[in-house]
């Protein structure tokens, strides 16, 4: 889509929804490389099944709405969903669970709410949603870095060890724990956070919603840490454990379903940020990302509509 | 006179529809519809409910207050429902357990208060004996299509517990389609619901506008 810039005195802006999608997917290959190093090709093979199915449904169902469908498929937003979708699903995952996750989420998450600019939750997230719900037992069977064997993530591992009454110090000795998260798993939050702060030097996001999520989710972390160290997980565990990175930099800052304000930014990323601890903390799921977008998503409305910056008054 | 029945007919399976067109009773409609067999049972139960509160209601249109007229509807709808509820009991008891709650919140349902406002009300019993049963039937058929959707999706089958409506003999009535650890348990789960009936309602109108062109 071009805006017709207006001449001078005003600052041109290009970013067209094309070139904003082109430099999101250009700041995920960090990430990208990384998962194809740790996982090998099953990993390239979930991109590839997530990418093409969502590019031909999008096709298709632009095609039904009788939309232009070179323009729309061009705007690159179905692929952003697609790789966001393909790297949160477990690589040893069956072929159809990234394919039934992408058609929901573009489909029914994306068209049926009226299209890109229209869809008011996080479709990569939805389609996320939908797959741990539906099939849960495929969906939390995570493949070691280098390695065949599936096991749990750390966040599931840590759940279900407080569960049985460890204290942290004794679970963080599992081999599964490198410095301070997931082994090996913690660079990857490393590759989100490079690619977010490129980002954020681009001027694609802004910095509300990143910082926001981040502090939203390490003070409540940090305080409960403070009280007890032995029952609670540091900050530093939260911040490179799961998808932390990644949602602060790549999911929440989505410009459609977030708040638009800066205000409202700020708010909307502490809500997804404490709604995340508290999820990890006492909730059923171990990770927390996609159900807080969500809950953040559905919230995002009345949040815009109390932050509406107040009109000037004429002189 | 002919051509008045039919409409009423039609009105009440398709035009008028109280689950897809008028939206009605959505609470039964989307808790329930999770089998075949539990959206049978909750069909015929609402279908009954109707016809029986249409006749009373009609046949006593004559004294019923303009005023006062709601709460007769809703004591009336009420003791319908508390029959109805009793020969569950007495008869359908595995699937009275677990269509539960939902049997005495028929009466919430406002398709049945709608149906005796608009239709009952103003009409001789024939007719409303007609307008019940196809209102009834056309939301039977909306739960069904629903249940039917949902319990393909989620567990892949169909048509199971039928032994709980149709007795010992309709235990093999079960048609399994694909392997049950592979459904889709959203389907099942409430979202599902919601989904679905917007999927269904999306149809219908899919269906008449390319009926109209």
């Amino acid at each position: 889509m071009q805006f017709p810039t207006s001449s001078s005195p005003f600052t041109p802006v290009n970013n067209t929804v094309n070139r904003i999608m082109l430099q999101v997917l250009l700041a995920l290959i960090p990430a990208i490389s990384l998962m194809f190093w740790l996982f090998g090709r099953a990993f390239l093979m979930q991109l590839l099944l997530a990418c093409s199915t969502a590019l031909l449904a999008e096709a298709c169902m632009l095609w039904l709405r009788k939309k232009p469908i070179k323009m729309h498929l061009l705007d690159l937003s179905a692929l952003v969903s697609a790789v966001l979708l393909a790297l949160a699903i477990p690589t040893i995952a069956p072929w159809w669970i990234s394919v039934s996750g992408t058609l929901f989420a573009i489909i029914i998450a994306k068209h049926l709410y009226g299209g890109l600019g229209y869809n008011p939750f996080n479709p990569a997230m939805a389609g996320y949603v939908f797959l741990l719900i539906s099939f849960p037992q495929q969906m939390t069977a995570w493949q070691l870095p280098f390695d065949v064997i599936s096991s749990a993530t750390v966040l599931d591992h840590t759940k279900t060890q407080l569960g049985l009454g460890f204290s942290i110090g004794e679970i963080s000795t599992s081999p599964l724990f490198g410095y301070v998260a997931g082994k090996d798993l913690e660079y990857l939050s490393l590759a989100y956070l490079f690619g977010g702060l490129w980002l954020l030097q681009r001027k694609v996001i802004s910095w509300h919603i990143p910082v926001a999520v981040l502090l939203g989710l390490t003070f409540p972390a940090f305080i409960a840490y403070l009280i007890d160290s032995t029952r609670f997980t540091s900050p530093l565990f939260h911040l490179f454990s799961g998808a932390t990175l990644c949602c602060a930099f790549f999911i929440a800052t989505d410009p459609v379903t977030a708040a638009t304000s800066n205000k409202g930014r700020l708010i909307f990323g502490l809500l997804i940020g404490s709604l995340i601890y508290l999820i990890r903390t006492w909730g059923g799921y171990p990770d927390a990302i996609a159900f807080a977008v969500l809950l953040a998503n559905l919230a995002a409305p009345s949040i815009d509509y109390y932050t509406r910056p107040k009109r000037v008054k004429q002189p | 006179m002919r051509s008045d029945y039919s409409k009423i007919l039609s009105n009440g399976l398709w035009h008028n529809n109280q689950a897809l067109v008028a939206l009605l009773g959505l609470c039964p409609l989307l808790a329930v519809s999770n089998t075949v067999i539990n959206s049978l049972g909750l069909g015929l139960a609402t279908t009954l409910t109707l016809i029986l509160s249409n006749v009373l209601v009609s046949s006593l249109r004559q004294f019923i207050l303009p005023e006062i007229r709601l709460p007769l509807f809703v004591l009336i709808i009420a003791g319908v429902v508390t029959i109805i509820e009793l020969i569950m009991h007495a008869w359908f008891y595995e699937l009275y357990k677990i269509l539960g709650i939902f049997i005495p919140l028929i009466v919430t349902n406002c398709a049945i208060i709608g149906r005796a406002e608009v239709f009952a009300s103003k009409n001789r019993i024939l007719p409303s004996i007609l307008d019940g049963l196809a209102m009834g039937l056309g939301f039977s058929f909306a739960l069904i299509l629903l249940g039917g959707f949902r319990e393909l999706l989620g567990s892949g089958t169909l048509l199971t517990q039928a032994d709980l409506l149709f007795g010992d003999t309709a235990k093999n009535w079960q048609i399994s389609v694909f392997d049950d650890s592979s459904g889709i348990l959203l389907a099942i789960l409430p979202p599902g619901a919601f989904i679905g009936l917007g999927l269904l309602i999306a149809l219908k109108n899919a269906f008449e506008q390319s009926n109209r062109l």
